[in-house]
């Protein structure tokens, strides 16, 4: 495909307009291509490409190369000195969630973010100004074993099922440390009881699930081979979602997503993993990382950390910012996280920051928030770099992406654009404009209703 | 019939002839005791809006041991019937509150919401532990809001010279607090008030109170209702196979919770799910597709945003009357979102969406206390483009077609139970002039509001004869 787009000779002379062409405030019609011109394509994977052509077909990169043919009725963006990456990916968001934490029990396996996603959040268009269109959504730390995790994409506009990241494979928050023992004990909680209340008891919560989840596995093994064996008479075991969720780790079939920060309580958990033989996905946080990189690349577990935040706690003491790159010269597969709906708008900055301290070259520490976090989250095949098949999710930037004075143009989830920021700008107007009319309509209608005594009826009795 | 028993067995027709005596005599008593309890009524010469057909005017209506008997223009009006002069009279169905807490024990209004409501953690210490889904909390599946119904709460007085003869009383004491009841509002007895007593099944996402632990988020909530249906399914598919040969086979669990759910499916009674805006209301599409319950989505102050979807599904609404409006103390410095903005200007904006994108809708009070309040509040719908046809039909055929009492409930027809409000003048008018309501056929007063004239007054007091002529 890519290489009947490629055009051997010189592009048609277009003209070289510096600005952004105007873009529609919808989206264009799936059906017509789009061509982004003379952008500097940082692809990720391969290298970039300085004054390169990349063509969006539904919804798809169709075709990325020096330059490309026209086809017939595309829409043109002329990106002379911009540069295109690939979208950004939060491997740790709370965003678009209308409930984090199911802190009540320590086992909270049966619940899941995916029921309480929030399509009006605001976080998600702030999160695409900076240049994200793919978070993976967790739930909290309040407990050991937390709910199901869902991987969005920032569609905004659409509704909650719009943004659910189809065919990524489901996720669930596991938490160590500090904030599932601490909550126990905190007055006026509605924790229902005092267990666990060191890391020794978290440790234990989570084997005793496993240890249930295994018997729980074992009965509907029985069932299934029963029913097989054409026996009748058979009463179905129960189906318990808390253990579901479990048995799904078991089976490989879910994602371990676990918070944690202390170097003992990481390798307790692999430990642990080990045992019920599954294996942790990303270690989340991990500021202690660094201390057990390798044990955590032998194991096969991910690291999505943060860049620069530390000592905010006891158990974030011995952060340093060094972390993100001592584990990627050790072998780990790391990312950056946002954990925050402010500092997922500037996550190309976070992982900047990677090359200060630690010295990753730029191309590392843009995988860190491109490739790296798609790796982790088993959507590589989808998103995280830039090549022929891929999701079009894109942004343009007016300068280098990890430079501090580079500001997102334009976001581009499935080929559709969601955030532009000329349209930002020209839409303030219109919304101060609808806040101020709405405001002093209701403020008349309160004094009518003043006026004529009925804004207080009398209760009845 | 009765001669050729009695001829069969001597010594017993004395007997028998007494005792038909004396009921003879006491049903004549209670007759003559009651004289202002007619049997019958007839409406002569009135405005008829029957909402299943067109209107009729100067029509006549009547009605016999609480069931209309005939509508139309030329009406034989059957002897000894009360007759009442219908000039200027408008006669309407009687309105139902489609979901409301009338007649039910005042509860706790505490508990819901977050922990914040919860009182002390003293008391907290006394509620029992729900560990999980498995401890089925605030769970009163099996509750019946037609045996808690209470006819002498002032409400249902209130409720009635308000136009409403009838509500589906709807207990929300619960995540699963039990099942609303269509109850007629006038009577001494709940149980002659009852129409019919399982209408549909209340869930009540968010309810915190009478437990302490699982679920206190959204989430959990969700999670909860998800399991409780999936239980009750292997509960009947357990049962089912242990009723029939329980030899050796293990003795499944009893649980109350589940077999109102069991049978709620089977009998295709709608679960009553709240969803006030667009993305509630599809959360509640969405569980209700995957689990399998016919829906009745209630709250709906963001439908306008989400008519389509609900069109598509074809699933009923209960438009909650309760505006939603800027707190009284809110502070006035405070900017607050485009989207809150937005939602108090268009809720009212709602039933004229439904209407148009063919959603069926019915109005419930919520929590509107003043029964006085209830009316103006449509009418700010119909400011927003709901046409008054649609507003009379959600008060009336549709609450009633959605509960499944059409048949009984929700227009002027024969052969419906004489549920009627008189007015003066149109019903969505500025000042409704609502004259008397008709429960079961028997006629109730309503005496004008209190700022009126001194002299209205002692006439409004006087026997209810003067209205009409026996």
């Amino acid at each position: 495909m890519t290489g009947l787009m490629r055009f051997s000779g010189r592009l048609p002379g277009l003209p070289l307009a510096l600005l952004l062409v105007s873009l529609p405030a919808t989206a264009w019609p799936q059906s017509r291509p789009l061509l982004i011109q003379h952008a500097n394509i940082v692809t990720v994977t391969n290298g970039i490409i300085e004054n390169g052509s990349l063509l969006i077909r539904d919804g798809k990169i169709a075709g990325v190369g020096e330059s490309l043919l026209i086809p017939d009725g595309a829409q043109i963006i002329n990106a002379t000195g911009r540069y295109v990456t690939p979208g950004l990916i939060d491997c740790h968001s709370h965003i678009a969630a209308d409930a984090i934490n199911e802190g009540s029990i320590p086992v909270s396996s049966m619940v899941g973010i995916e029921d309480v996603i929030d399509p009006d959040d605001i976080g998600i268009y702030r999160a695409l100004a900076g240049g994200v269109t793919t978070a993976n959504v967790l739930h909290g730390s309040a407990n050991p074993i937390g709910g199901k995790c869902q991987v969005i994409k920032l569609r905004w506009g659409k509704p909650a099922s719009g943004l659910i990241f189809e065919g990524a494979p489901p996720g669930i928050k596991f938490a160590l440390g500090e904030n599932p023992k601490r909550s126990n004990s905190q007055p006026g909680g509605r924790r229902i009881d005092l267990h666990p209340n060191t890391r020794m008891g978290v440790n234990d919560v989570i084997r005793q699930a496993f240890a249930d989840a295994k018997h729980y596995q074992s009965r509907w093994k029985d069932y299934e081979k029963r029913k097989a064996a054409g026996e009748k008479r058979l009463i179905p075991p129960r189906r318990d979602f808390e253990l579901e969720s479990l048995v799904e780790i078991l089976e490989g079939k879910r994602l371990v997503h676990a918070h944690c920060y202390r170097a003992d309580e990481i390798l307790a958990l692999l430990r642990l993993a080990e045992e019920f033989g599954f294996r942790i996905q990303t270690l989340q946080h991990v500021l202690e990382g660094y201390k057990v990189a390798k044990e955590i690349a032998d194991h096969g577990a991910g690291a999505s950390t943060f860049s620069d935040w530390w000592a905010y706690k006891v158990e974030a003491y011995d952060a340093i910012p060094h972390n993100a790159a001592i584990m990627v010269r050790k072998g780990v597969l790391v990312s950056i996280n946002s954990d925050s709906a402010e500092e997922i708008r500037h996550l190309n900055q976070e992982a900047a920051k990677t090359i200060k301290w630690g010295g990753l070259s730029e191309d590392e520490a843009l995988r860190l928030v491109t490739i790296n976090p798609a790796m982790q989250l088993k959507i590589d095949n989808r998103v995280g770099s830039i090549e022929p098949g891929k999701d079009a999710d894109l942004v343009i930037w007016d300068g280098p992406p990890l430079s501090n004075f580079s500001k997102v143009l334009t976001t581009l989830v499935d080929g559709e654009v969601y955030f532009d920021r000329e349209k930002d700008f020209e839409a303030r107007e219109q919304i101060a404009k609808e806040r101020q009319t709405l405001i002093e309509k209701e403020k008349e209608s309160q004094k009518k209703k003043k006026a004529s005594g009925s804004d207080k009826p009398a209760e009845e009795k | 019939m009765n001669s050729y028993i009695g001829s069969l067995r001597r010594g017993r027709p004395l007997v028998f002839a007494l005792a038909v005596c004396w009921v003879a005599l006491s049903i004549g008593a209670a007759a003559a005791e009651e004289p202002s309890r007619p049997k019958s009524f007839a409406i002569q010469g009135a405005k008829l809006v029957p909402v299943s057909g067109p209107v009729v005017e100067a029509g006549t209506i009547v009605f016999e041991d609480g069931l209309i008997t005939a509508i139309g223009r030329d009406i034989q009006i059957p002897p000894g019937a009360w007759l009442i002069e219908g000039k200027g009279l408008t006669v309407y169905p009687g309105l139902i509150d489609a979901m409301s807490s009338v007649g039910l024990p005042e509860q706790d209004r505490g508990r819901r919401g977050g922990p914040g409501n919860r009182g002390g953690s003293g008391s907290q210490g006394e509620l029992p532990v729900s560990a999980g889904p498995e401890d089925r909390p605030a769970t009163k599946t099996w509750a019946l809001a037609a045996d808690e119904f209470d006819p002498a709460n002032d409400r249902v007085k209130a409720w009635r010279e308000a136009g409403f003869t009838s509500a589906v009383v709807a207990p929300m004491d619960g995540i699963f607090p039990g099942q609303a009841a269509v109850i007629n509002l006038a009577g001494d007895r709940a149980s002659e008030m009852v129409i019919q007593p399982q209408v549909a099944l209340v869930i009540n996402i968010g309810y915190s109170g009478g437990y302490r632990g699982f679920p206190n988020s959204l989430m959990g909530y969700i999670t909860y209702v998800r399991q409780l249906f999936h239980d009750a399914g292997q509960y009947s598919a357990a049962w089912a196979v242990y009723r029939d040969d329980p030899s050796g086979l293990e003795r499944p669990a009893y649980d109350r919770t589940l077999a109102p759910l069991v049978e709620a499916k089977s009998e295709k009674r709608p679960v009553l799910y709240p969803g006030d805006l667009a993305k509630e209301i599809h959360r509640a599409l969405n569980l209700s597709k995957e689990l399998g319950f016919p829906l009745i989505v209630y709250g709906a102050h963001q439908g306008y945003e989400a008519a389509a979807a609900l069109a598509e599904r074809k699933t009923p609404v209960m438009v909650n009357l309760k505006w939603p409006e800027k707190e009284g103390d809110a502070d006035p410095e405070e900017e607050e979102p485009l989207r809150v903005l937005r939602l108090r200007d268009r809720a009212p904006s709602t039933p004229a969406a439904f209407e148009k994108a063919g959603v069926k809708f019915a109005f419930y009070s919520g929590e509107i206390r003043s029964a006085a309040e209830i009316l103006p509040k449509v009418r700010t719908a119909i400011e927003k483009g709901l046409s008054p046809e649609a507003a009379l039909r959600a008060l009336t055929l549709s609450a009633a077609e959605i509960y499944g009492v059409e048949n009984r409930l929700g227009s002027l027809d024969s052969g419906k139970i004489a549920n009627l409000v008189v007015t003066e003048g149109d019903l969505f008018a500025e000042k409704p002039k609502l004259k008397m309501v008709f429960v079961d056929g028997q006629k109730y007063d309503i005496r004008p509001p209190r700022e009126e004239k001194p002299e209205d007054k002692e006439q409004a007091s006087e026997t209810p004869q003067q209205e009409g002529t026996p």
